[in-house]
């Protein structure tokens, strides 16, 4: 065994210019994964991200790992050839909400499904930030854009239900204000054997400024975020005077622990195989205007793609001995022209 | 079951035979094909088949739109293609017949089952009467056999029931084509017991039927005499029957040991190419990783990742599927990696003829990308060939760090020849070797890779895989600084990398054989320049015009990007070209286009191969124009 390495951020931030927009949401985001990284103690040869197309996307030229700047929306699909390749590296994807659910949709669920073990940081930011202003699967009916002067009739999604949907195995939600709450959701996620999904909440202070305010401003959180913690129960203000409970039909709403009591309310299980109680949480607030719940929602055990792969080569050759190139070629009916 | 009788019945040798089995595509005439094509290879006859069938899997039963066919060539010499029309038809009922007629020799001879010759099936072949009876077949050697009531009365104590028996009536004809042309059936009961030995019912069945047909054909007396053709005086060596597809996977697992790298496909099915996934699928023996991925798009994605990350990385598609890959090809052109793209052309445009063949999607991988985006492109020319271009791909793409272009066809997938084994010892090295080490020197003096430093040669850029301690680089489709490899917009830099990469691909014309000219003579004034899977029929008629005295050169590209060095040369040696392809000129505007030479096209785009003689009657036409 080598030495162990001591690692700093230095180690992981690349020599080029960060060109975000001053007060961009992205900033704390590089910031909280080149703060970890070294304590993940994951040797940067061995990281590699990868990114699509947007703001967001431009992340892996900041890092001083192996990185795929590739083409709108299908960074998860290229992240599934490097980690269905190589199960030794330990792969990000960095998206956004058009790049990952919009054009890129279909690769996000499939690599969900999959359960290929990558780490997906879903930048939501409610906006298209790089072509400059037009409304997002994420933005609300009714935003006022550029492509939509007249407001949005499209209805969005919620991306922690669509994650969810797709029975993802891991599946969270922090915010660009809370570097702490970012980091520690970071790290089971990317400790997660499998796809782990995580949304982002993330200010464009450009083209949506304040579009999560509402709930991650210092003093809306207490009453606007309801932290998720395993095993506790799931209640939220400053003096925990607000809580969650199931309905009849398995629907959660939000509720005062003084009016329902406090055996009532629900204690948070995110590794319950069924999905359908984190999906009940996912529909809690339809939009970052409600109480909305952040941290974990759903972390489970399942098989992963890359480790089902090499285990299905390792046993056929392990049957079947040795490639024999000559044989392969003669299989079959040969015959002898002499 | 050797003709114990044939003192009665003398044998007559014919050189060449082409037989046409066609059926409904639930009749099991692919299957039929597949067992004679294989018996006569074992044989020792020279071969080419031409499976064609419906994109349905199952059209309505008995109509022209569900007919599925299988030809044949056998010979005792070398030939080079299908033929151009069947001396035998097996026709297993009116659609088969209708579908197919035409396409007959004059005087040849049709086995119809005249079973299925009945009312409701001659209404939906579009016959007013029953053509097996009204003479309108005399101008044929007609022989109406009732095979479904034979198959049924053989069937009888296998304890088929009457509607599973039926079934095998396709063994049936089987059976009767291997007497007629004395093939030994040990192998098809062999294959028989093989495929439905789990079925006893089934396989006592088939094995009743074939038997049947085949003493049918003995001791009914209807037949003159049964004929051999004679095994063919191939080069010595080892031989299997091999189609497209199954080269062009046998191309990359050879790739993958002579690159001694693992292989990596990304797929999505579709027809005609998921043979290759299918095939590549059960070798896993040889470390190879499949993906069938949600979609084309994802397909190239993930094989790019999987190049990035240091594997010979594979796609496969077929026409729209090239179409969706587009935008990842152009990635895989900016970021310089090794990648080898299989299209299965295939009838288009849009869904256009799923299972039949053409050669259209030259353009397409010449130009179907924007911006400056040149790949080199390597077509095969006939089944067994698809093997060897496969090599020559990945020897390609490894050696500069380039996507390359595959182009074989639903023709070339679909049918098969006998293959000359190689030997994987005599196969080339195709190894290259990963970066490990910094190769240049940062602003700060420290040694630091520079992913974009190319090689002075090749031009090619290193390859440098993660997990390698000192080398963390990023790529991306955004113009990169020379060699630095960093986001860079200056204008003169884009020119710059522009002219690189074109310069890089340009330069393989130097790396690649010349273009050797089939011109026996030395006297030709006419050249036929081809391309993919119009070879066997060029040099079919060639050879037809040089029988007869009169001299025509052929050349034909294997590589279509960039063309051999020599090839303006070859072109100003002869006063007369002429290009066939199976499309509008795609070929001839290209050379037209580099060359300024007057070459004549000679288009097909019926999803069917060109037959010697239409090339033949074109080259004529122009040596005597």
């Amino acid at each position: 065994m080598a030495e162990p390495v001591t690692l700093s951020r230095k180690d992981f931030s690349s020599d080029q210019e960060v060109r975000w927009c001053p007060g961009c949401g992205d900033y704390s985001v590089l910031t909280a994964v080149q703060l970890l990284l070294p304590e993940i103690g994951i040797l940067p040869q061995n990281q590699v991200f990868v990114s699509g197309i947007g703001c967001s996307s431009r992340f892996p030229y900041y890092m001083n790992t192996y990185g795929v700047h590739s083409i709108h929306g299908r960074a998860p699909a290229f992240a599934t050839g490097i980690a269905a390749a190589r199960p030794d590296l330990d792969v990000w994807v960095v998206t956004g909400d058009g790049d990952g659910l919009s054009i890129g949709g279909n690769h996000l669920i499939h690599a969900l499904r999959r359960n290929i073990n990558i780490t997906i940081l879903m930048f939501n930011n409610q906006i298209y930030g790089l072509t400059k202003g037009q409304y997002s699967p994420t933005s609300e009916v009714g935003k006022v854009t550029k492509s939509t002067p007249f407001g949005s009739i499209d209805h969005p999604f919620n991306p922690i239900s669509v994650a969810l949907g797709a029975e993802a195995s891991f599946v969270a939600r922090t915010h660009d204000m809370d570097r702490k709450h970012m980091t520690e959701v970071f790290r089971r996620a990317n400790a997660h054997q499998g796809a782990s999904f995580v949304e982002i909440y993330q200010n464009c202070n450009v083209f949506n400024d304040g579009a999560f305010d509402a709930v991650v401003a210092k003093d809306s959180r207490a009453d606007m975020l309801i932290d998720l913690h395993h095993g506790e129960k799931i209640v939220f203000g400053a003096d925990g005077e607000h809580g969650v409970m199931l309905d009849e039909f398995g629907e959660a709403h939000v509720v005062s622990v003084a009016d329902v009591g406090l055996e009532k309310i629900l204690v948070h299980d995110e590794q319950r195989p069924e999905p359908s109680l984190a999906f009940a949480l996912s529909r809690l607030a339809s939009g970052p205007y409600e109480p909305t719940p952040v941290g974990i929602f759903r972390a489970i055990e399942r098989p992963s793609y890359e480790i089902e792969l090499s285990r299905q080569l390792a046993a056929v050759q392990e049957r079947g001995g040795a490639p024999d190139l000559d044989g392969l070629l003669g299989s079959g009916n040969v015959w002898e022209v002499v | 079951m050797s003709p114990d009788n044939a003192e009665q019945q003398a044998t007559e040798v014919l050189e060449r035979v082409v037989i046409r089995f066609a059926g409904d595509s639930g009749d099991g005439m692919q299957l039929v094909g597949d067992r004679f094509t294989d018996v006569s290879a074992a044989f020792g006859n020279d071969l080419a088949t031409l499976p064609d069938y419906p994109a349905e899997i199952r059209a309505p039963a008995g109509t022209i739109a569900g007919v599925s066919s299988f030809q044949v060539h056998i010979a005792g010499t070398d030939i080079v293609t299908p033929g151009d029309a069947p001396n035998l038809l097996v026709a297993m009922n009116p659609a088969a017949l209708k579908a197919n007629i035409n396409d007959l020799m004059p005087g040849g001879a049709i086995i119809a089952n005249s079973d299925a010759f009945e009312t409701r099936n001659l209404d939906k072949a579009g016959y007013l009467g029953n053509p097996l009876e009204d003479g309108s077949l005399a101008a044929y050697r007609l022989y109406s056999i009732p095979m479904t009531s034979l198959t049924l009365e053989a069937a009888k104590g296998t304890g088929a029931k009457p509607r599973d028996a039926e079934r095998s009536k396709n063994f049936f004809a089987l059976g009767l084509i291997a007497w007629m042309y004395t093939r030994p059936t040990e192998a098809i009961t062999g294959w028989i017991a093989e495929k439905f030995g789990k079925n006893q019912i089934v396989h006592d069945a088939n094995v009743a039927a074939l038997k049947a047909g085949y003493n049918f054909g003995e001791t009914a007396e209807i037949f003159e005499h049964a004929y051999t053709v004679p095994s063919a005086h191939l080069p010595a060596g080892r031989y299997r029957n091999i189609t497209g597809n199954l080269a062009t996977a046998y191309g990359l697992i050879a790739a993958g040991h002579q690159a001694k790298l693992p292989l990596f496909l990304a797929s999505y099915p579709i027809t005609p190419a998921s043979d290759i996934l299918h095939e590549l699928s059960k070798h896993k023996r040889f470390g190879i990783r499949t993906v069938q991925a949600e979609d084309e798009i994802s397909a190239a994605g993930m094989a790019i990742g999987a190049a990035y990350a240091g594997h010979l990385a594979v796609t496969t598609t077929s026409g729209p599927g090239v179409d969706l890959k587009s935008e990842a090809m152009g990635l895989a052109v900016s970021i310089e990696l090794p990648l080898l793209l299989i299209d299965v052309q295939r009838g288009g445009p849009s869904t256009g003829l799923p299972t039949k063949t053409e050669q259209a999607d030259l353009m397409l991988a010449m130009y179907g990308r924007h911006g400056e985006a040149p790949l080199p492109i390597v077509a095969a020319y006939s089944p067994s060939h698809c093997f060897d271009a496969v090599l020559e791909g990945a020897r390609i793409a490894l050696k500069y760090q380039t996507p390359v272009m595959i182009l074989t066809d639903g023709y070339l997938a679909n049918g098969s020849e006998p293959w000359l084994l190689p030997a994987a010892a005599d196969l080339p090295d195709i190894s290259v070797k990963f970066q490990t080490e910094p190769n240049g020197t940062g602003p700060d003096g420290e040694p630091k890779y520079m992913p974009y430093l190319r090689d002075p040669i090749t031009l090619a850029r290193p390859w440098a895989i993660p997990g390698t301690p000192g080398l963390m680089h990023r790529v991306g489709g955004i113009e990169k600084q020379d060699v630095t490899g960093n986001i860079n917009y200056e204008p003169s830099n884009h020119e710059k990398m522009t002219h690189l990469r074109a310069a890089k691909i340009a330069g393989i014309a130097n790396d690649i054989p010349p273009l050797p000219v089939d011109d026996p003579s030395g006297e030709a004034e006419l050249l036929v320049l081809g391309w993919g899977s119009t070879w066997g029929a060029i040099q079919a008629g060639a050879r037809r015009l040089r029988a007869n005295g009169v001299n025509v050169a052929h050349a034909h590209l294997m590589h279509l990007n960039p063309f051999p060095a020599n090839l303006g040369e070859v072109l100003a040696k002869y006063p007369k070209v002429l290009i066939p392809e199976m499309n509008l000129g795609q070929l001839s505007r290209l050379v037209r286009a580099e060359y300024l030479v007057d070459a004549k096209s000679l288009t097909k785009v019926q999803g069917l191969p060109f037959r010697a003689a239409e090339i033949e009657a074109k080259m004529l036409e122009m040596i005597n124009g």
